[in-house]
């Protein structure tokens, strides 16, 4: 279990990063606005962001065991809900409770 | 309270502006505070990343990387790039209408993707600042006792029970979709994406995440380099 000194460093440290990206935007906007690669780079980002972080979640699938078959599955009906119904609650919450039950029961690890 | 003097509807109204965005909040911030206390932090650390950092899913992310032990630098890193974007809100988020010092700093603090969301729309083109610093509140509220509701439930949920942290590579998969069917017909981008995360696993898998944002990025900035020329060559 992590130390306090260093949870609360951790809690620091990125409370002050997220809101300095959210406040200082406002005094800072003019130069930003002009830029013309920020604005390319800006429209572009979240999509590549996302799916970075999609593949960092699953960078430890279990590829040779048989329990990999839960979040694969999982991630199958997250994405099929989504395309289907366009509900994010929907599906974040089906896909979790597909992994929760097949990670806890006849996959259980 | 001297709000109700200046308009006695703000806080009412922000509650029912509220109530769509607040039935996902609470779920998702009870996932959260299950997920804080399986990873062995007590229960209360889920009500202190709630308020203090208050960016849904960058939270998720830091319990994974405290829990790993990761370097401040990583975090500070991971918070940057995965917030980078609430940068461009400050070009359309209703920040004049909000008055006073304080009012004014907690409403840049508790801008999130959701607060963002509905106070640009259509409708929200008349809330005055009140209305819109109630509505950041009540969306802050729910993620705090959403979360802190979780972490205390979660003591309860049984040993065997496990797999909960699939709800945040589910919320990315949401998010990596939406963003993607956004930008139609850009297929490079999450191609590049995606490669730039495979290279990262396997060259650096302890430092992903930073090898993966970097080479992403610097595609980006090649692509563009290289379409820019491309285009002036034609001329």
């Amino acid at each position: 279990m992590p130390e306090a000194p260093y949870l609360l460093a951790a809690v620091a440290v990125s409370a002050a990063v997220t809101w300095a990206l959210r406040a200082l935007p406002f005094t800072v906007l003019a130069p930003l606005r002009a830029s013309d690669t920020v604005r390319h780079l800006s429209t572009r980002m979240p999509a590549g962001v996302m799916v970075i972080l999609v593949v960092y979640c699953l960078r430890d699938l279990p590829v040779t065991e048989p329990r990999v078959l839960a979040p694969l599955a999982a991630l199958a009906t997250t994405v099929g809900l989504h395309l289907w119904r366009r509900d994010a609650l929907l599906s974040i919450v089906g896909g979790t409770v597909v992994h929760v039950t097949l990670a806890s029961t006849v996959l259980a690890g | 309270m001297r709000t109700s003097t200046v308009e006695p509807g703000a806080r009412a109204a922000a509650l029912r502006d509220s109530g769509s965005v607040g039935l996902g909040l609470v779920p998702l911030g009870l996932a959260f505070g299950m997920l804080v206390t399986q990873s062995g932090v007590d229960w209360w650390y889920a009500s202190l990343f709630t308020l203090a950092v208050y960016a849904g899913s960058f939270e998720f992310l830091l319990v994974g990387l405290v829990g790993a032990l990761a370097p401040l630098g990583t975090v500070a890193l991971t918070a940057f790039l995965v917030n980078i974007r609430h940068v461009f809100y400050a070009l359309s988020f209703p920040l004049h209408r909000v008055e006073g010092r304080l009012a004014r700093a907690y409403s840049t603090f508790a801008l999130t993707d959701e607060a963002y969301a509905l106070t640009t729309g259509e409708p929200a083109r008349t809330w005055s600042g009140r209305r819109v610093l109630w509505l950041q509140a009540f969306l802050h509220l729910y993620w705090v006792g959403g979360a802190t509701a979780g972490a205390l439930l979660g003591s309860l949920i049984p040993a065997g029970v496990t797999g909960l942290e699939f709800a945040l590579t589910a919320l990315f998969t949401v998010l990596a979709l939406d963003a993607v069917r956004d930008r139609r017909g850009d297929l490079p981008t999450p191609l590049l994406a995606l490669l730039s995360a495979l290279v990262g696993r396997l060259v650096a898998p302890d430092q992903m995440l930073l090898v993966a944002f970097a080479l992403f990025t610097t595609a980006l900035v090649a692509r563009r380099v290289v379409t820019r020329r491309g285009r002036s060559a034609d001329a």
